[in-house]
């Protein structure tokens, strides 16, 4: 009997190892060709559905997906991990990534913007309504760390308010004060306003999806204040399939691919 | 003359030296374990390091890391010792499930982890709601559960080996001299468990230190407050990749010294039996 259940024991291992080898060689030997994007992580949704209506008119091109805070995505290119295209929510890391000498600088192009709001859970304990709110006293908010796009954006967004007659002079020192995290993607700044965990928070406009809008409030942000995020995508220089990132590329140019980005709550560069 | 036997082959004044077969296939891994280590050490030069380490967010890091980790080890002291003794020495119903209960918080991926912390203890969770206004998201208290969480399952399964190893002959004879049970437990069973005890204490230090998934998901990054030496080389390499790779450091030179010395120590005693 044990003899028995070590036998069938040893064929499971076996069989467990040629089914994953056949998926390995399968991945080898089959036709498709991959392409592996970096893409900030606000660029998640929009990206997917393009990545996915690519595929379907080109399907011997896989897209591999990689989302991540934008610095994130730069260091890891910096450390030499392997990428066709990047789609960041910042120039300055478009800049850095263009330092390590990977990104064909000839192929950086805005393909979308974006705006900034101020979402607060749907329960809004804290009774947040206007811009001003975000001043009160033991309010909790939730950021992105100044390494991430967003979270830059969010503090320039706060130096506008500095500047503006509508806010008084310790306004934005009163909304750091109040700050109780720094996040490593704008992604997770919404996790925590989502599940009412913080009172505030400053995400993408695209952020805010149907979904998103069930659980949570936003406040607007009017232009005068608001910072336009512009997104710079770039093909890299070792790209392992110069013709398919360049199809790609111009995909997500085009007016399909505009169109998902605006589904999405993008704004078009003009 | 003396026949050689397959004891006396090799020996060297009575220690027994491997055969050069078991080195070389130790080799390999021993290099994989120990050249990024001594790489790091290699990237950083002395002066970088000493200006990196004066650095208000290096400190603070610093300082963050060692005292949560106290605490997480204190707390793990503390309350964990009864949950050892309990599951070394008694036979009850469940005994088996809380067995494998504890073994769970290590088999958690620790972003998961800090995912059920939050939705247990964050304000409005299972059981955050009811903390009557106390809110332990974003704090030192969330810091420290989450490092607990993760590490304490480490000590509380190496004092329990160490309590069941106990023979409880030694026991009963004490006893039978007139021992109360405090007195066998100070007398006997601390001191021969002593080893498992220690040595679990540092590696539930050693985990806590390194705790990061659901430290920042649960007590979210936050400068001084919460950012630990972890959160802050992981932010660091995103920003200055300098203050990540001095941080590295002093969190590798931390550790080696401390489990040296606990070692060294753990090793005495036990040639002392």
């Amino acid at each position: 009997m044990k003899s028995l259940l070590k036998s069938v024991a040893w064929i499971g291992l076996v069989l467990l190892l040629a089914i994953s080898f056949q998926f390995a060689a399968a991945a080898q030997i089959s036709n498709t060709r991959e392409l592996t994007v970096f893409a900030a992580a606000s660029l998640n949704g929009a990206f997917s559905a393009i990545a996915g209506e690519f595929e379907r008119s080109n399907p011997k091109v896989k897209i591999i997906l990689n989302f991540g805070g934008s610095q994130q995505l730069v260091q890891q290119i910096n450390q030499g991990a392997p990428v066709d295209l990047l789609a960041s929510a910042n120039m300055k890391q478009m800049f850095e990534a263009m330092k390590s000498g990977r990104i064909d600088n000839a192929s950086v192009v805005m393909f979308a913007r974006n705006r900034l709001v101020v979402v607060y859970p749907k329960e809004n304990a804290a009774g947040i309504r206007s811009l001003q709110d975000l001043g009160k006293a033991s309010l909790k908010i939730v950021l992105a760390d100044k390494a991430v796009p967003a979270g830059q954006y969010s503090l320039d967004f706060l130096a506008k308010c500095d500047r503006s007659a509508a806010f008084d002079f310790s306004f934005a020192k009163r909304v750091l004060n109040n700050v109780v995290s720094y996040e490593e993607n704008v992604k997770t700044v919404l996790s925590k306003i989502i599940l009412d965990e913080a009172d505030a928070g400053i995400v993408y406009s695209s952020d805010i999806s149907a979904s998103v809008s069930e659980r949570t409030g936003v406040i607007e942000i009017p232009d005068s204040l608001n910072v336009i995020a512009e997104y710079p995508m770039a093909i890299a220089r070792d790209t392992s399939s110069r013709k398919d990132a360049d199809k790609f590329y111009k995909y997500v140019l085009s007016d399909e691919g505009r169109k998902i980005l605006t589904q999405f709550g993008f704004i078009l560069p003009k | 003359m003396k026949k050689e036997s397959s004891t006396t082959i090799g020996t060297n004044n009575g220690l027994l030296r491997p055969r050069w077969q078991l080195v070389l296939a130790g080799v390999p891994l021993l290099l994989f374990l120990s050249v990024p280590l001594v790489a790091l050490v290699l990237r950083v030069s002395p002066s970088r390091f000493l200006t990196a380490v004066m650095e208000p967010q290096v400190v603070q890091a610093i300082r963050l890391s060692f005292l949560s980790t106290a605490m997480t080890a204190f707390l793990t002291l503390f309350f964990g010792t009864p949950v050892a003794y309990l599951l070394a020495r008694k036979r009850f119903p469940g005994r088996t499930a809380l067995d494998a209960l504890i073994d769970m918080p290590v088999v958690l991926p620790p972003a998961a982890a800090g995912v059920a912390l939050l939705i247990a203890f964050g304000r409005r969770g299972v059981l955050g709601s009811f903390l009557g206004g106390v809110e332990i998201p974003f704090t030192l208290a969330a810091v420290v559960l989450a490092q607990l969480f993760v590490s304490s399952p480490y000590y509380i399964k190496s004092a329990s080996a160490g309590f069941a190893s106990i023979n409880r002959e030694l026991e009963q004879a004490a006893e039978v001299d007139g021992a109360s049970r405090i007195q066998v437990f100070r007398t006997i069973i601390l001191p021969l468990a002593l080893p498992a005890i220690v040595g679990g204490i540092v590696m539930t230090w050693a985990r806590a230190l390194g705790e990061f998934g659901a430290t920042m998901i649960f007590a979210g990054n936050f400068p001084g407050r919460t950012q630990t030496m972890p959160l802050a080389i992981y932010i660091g390499f995103e920003i200055d990749l300098d203050v990540a790779l001095v941080l590295a450091l002093i969190l590798l030179a931390v550790s080696f010294f401390v489990l040296a010395l606990v070692k060294g120590l753990l090793s005495q005693r036990l040639t002392m039996f």
